[in-house]
């Protein structure tokens, strides 16, 4: 049997005395769609952190396609094909959304594959009347698009989406829903997101993490249907 | 071709200038300005090595006369003890460019702020100008070259034609060759800025953390653009150390480190071409209010400083390729559509 795509074993995280993250065992299969719901705070963007690099645990490991990725530097998980899109959006402010992508695609690629691979991206998501429109003028959701273009562009075997439709407008949202959907035929995802009408649309199994750990793991139904789920976050984003 | 040369009209033109000023200016001026201007262009080398690591790779040194000074020191050093300059003047980039690739790799590998790293690089400086200026006396000689300390070292050898030390570059030979190594590295910056490494370089300026999270080591990448820049400032220390024939501590000064900053803000930072007209005009003026008894010279280029830092905060040049440009270009569109008007057309 194949290992899974990625695999936490007891992932901890602690930052001075408190536990961020907390013993999570975790696993991704090739070509799932996961969605990460949880109340602020519940160690969520910090697991992201953990599997990208960003920081390191302090136990457990991390392991992509059965390899141990712990210690590794963030730009060497991100060669394996580790892609994440932030919550705020992580782009390159100062230069054009095309000079954006052209960074992102000249690491594998030649010249005119980059390009390619560039104007394909920008079909996808739009941005041709704003492709030589420098990013940090163009509006919230477009820079979003920017962002997610940027990692499809890294030709990423993973991609970790942080809040991808925060701050959009209700038809960026719905074409935001499109886009993960058309994605995720290609490429594994982990969606990370407050908007239960969002992940509604998009879900498939969700884990729902509450005060560094995972508190229960199901498809959409389930998770819904738990009362468990209701008293630690739901029941606060419907009384929201 | 004529589409290449069309893209890059702002490239050619410089070119083009640099080398009729290389023909023109000698046939013009009288020897004294002429060792002025060769001096103008060797700051103009050093403005070039910091635009090069801080406006394209976000790498603010303070003490970016640390590699200038070492640079001279080693021309100097290395020129008194083998008779001959094209061995020092190559000894001259590399040993700053070592001294930057070891720097860069404790600081970029352990990844400090960019406030550590200006304070680091001016504590540099700072050790160089305090460790030489003790260096007088007899006792302190590296081979046949005595140190002098807070007195410079004296005498030292032009440069001559590459294994021909008895060809010394006279004044046109050293305004040509330091114009001419000008046009060179202005020109080579701009071919490497138009690379991956270049293009990823200012993406790390824009992002360091997304650049990393494309796959790209930061690190890697700031240090060899800082071992560049250091090999520059090198560069320029030797040419500058060949041309006054004289070196001594302040090469290695806080206020030398300084007056880089302020070419680059005038010029404009994140530009090449400012930073060699920031180096050039203030460099003139500074030889110019020297000549004046009245108000102290330092006090005028703090005034400078404070007017372009409130007035044009970004520098001449992006000044006069964002706003005058267009607004010259402005001018020129309603005619041309008040042309087409007339003539029946659509605007």
């Amino acid at each position: 049997m194949s290992p899974p795509l990625i695999e936490t074993r007891t992932l901890s995280k602690h930052f001075g005395g408190v536990q961020a993250v907390r013993n999570i065992d975790f696993s991704l299969a090739e070509g799932e769609l996961r969605c990460l719901i949880g109340p602020n705070g519940a160690g969520k963007s910090t697991f992201f952190k953990l599997l990208t690099g960003q920081i390191k645990p302090t136990g457990g490991a991390v392991l992509f396609r059965g390899v141990d990725i712990t210690k590794l530097q963030a730009h060497e998980i991100a060669r394996l094909g580790i892609g994440i899109k932030t919550q705020v959006p992580s782009v390159f402010n100062g230069l054009t959304a095309r000079q954006n992508l052209r960074i992102a695609a000249a690491r594998h690629a030649t010249r005119k594959e980059a390009d390619a691979a560039v104007d394909a991206q920008i079909e996808r998501f739009g941005l041709g009347r704003f492709a030589d429109k420098q990013v940090g003028q163009l509006a919230h959701g477009q820079r979003q698009w920017v962002e997610l273009a940027l990692v499809l562009c890294g030709r990423p075997n993973l991609i970790l989406l942080d809040e991808p439709a925060a701050g959009m407008t209700e038809e960026e949202r719905f074409r935001t829903t499109e886009i993960i959907r058309e994605i995720n035929r290609e490429h594994p995802l982990i969606v990370v997101e407050h908007d239960m009408s969002f992940i509604r649309t998009i879900a498939r199994r969700i884990t729902v993490f509450d005060r560094g750990t995972i508190l229960m793991e199901g498809d959409v139904d389930q998770v819904f249907g738990s009362q468990a789920v209701r008293d630690v976050y739901l029941g606060k984003q419907a009384a929201a | 071709m004529i589409a290449t040369l069309r893209a890059n009209w702002g490239l050619v033109a410089v070119g083009l200038l640099g080398v009729a000023l290389m023909i023109i200016l000698p046939l013009t001026l009288d020897l004294f300005e002429l060792l002025q201007i060769t001096l103008y262009a060797i700051f103009a080398i050093l403005a070039l090595s910091l635009a090069f690591i801080w406006g394209y790779g976000g790498i603010l040194c303070f003490g970016h006369s640390a590699f200038f000074g070492l640079g001279a020191y080693t021309y100097a050093v290395a020129v008194i003890n083998i008779g001959e300059s094209t061995a020092p003047f190559l000894l001259a980039m590399l040993l700053p460019a070592l001294l930057a690739a070891a720097l860069g790799y404790f600081m970029f590998y352990a990844r400090i702020s960019d406030i550590y790293v200006g304070v680091i690089t001016l504590t540099l400086t700072l050790i160089f100008y305090n460790c030489i200026n003790s260096t007088a006396g007899p006792a302190y000689h590296i081979g046949d070259a005595l140190l002098g300390g807070f007195n410079g070292m004296p005498n030292i050898p032009s440069l001559n034609i590459p294994f021909l030390p008895d060809a010394t570059l006279e004044p046109l030979g050293m305004f040509l060759l330091c114009s001419g190594l000008l046009l060179i590295v202005y020109f080579a910056l701009h071919g490497l800025l138009a690379t991956r490494f270049g293009r990823v370089l200012v993406a790390i300026r824009e992002n360091e953390q997304r650049v990393e999270f494309l796959g790209y080591d930061a690190r890697l990448h700031k240090l060899v653009a800082f071992a560049i820049g250091g090999a520059l400032a090198g560069l320029a220390g030797c040419l500058y150390v060949a041309w006054g024939n004289y070196v001594s501590p302040p090469v290695f000064s806080v206020v030398q480190s300084a007056q880089i900053i302020i070419w680059l803000m005038v010029g404009g930072v994140g530009t090449l071409l400012g930073p060699v007209l920031g180096a050039m005009a203030i460099s003139w003026l500074t030889v110019k209010i020297g000549t004046q008894q009245v108000v102290n010279a330092s006090v005028i280029l703090g005034a400078v400083l404070l007017v372009f830092v409130v007035l044009v905060p970004r520098g001449v040049a992006p000044m006069v390729s964002d706003h005058l440009v267009p607004w010259l270009l402005s001018l020129r569109r309603p005619r041309s559509a008040a042309r087409k008007i007339a003539q029946g057309g659509k605007a």
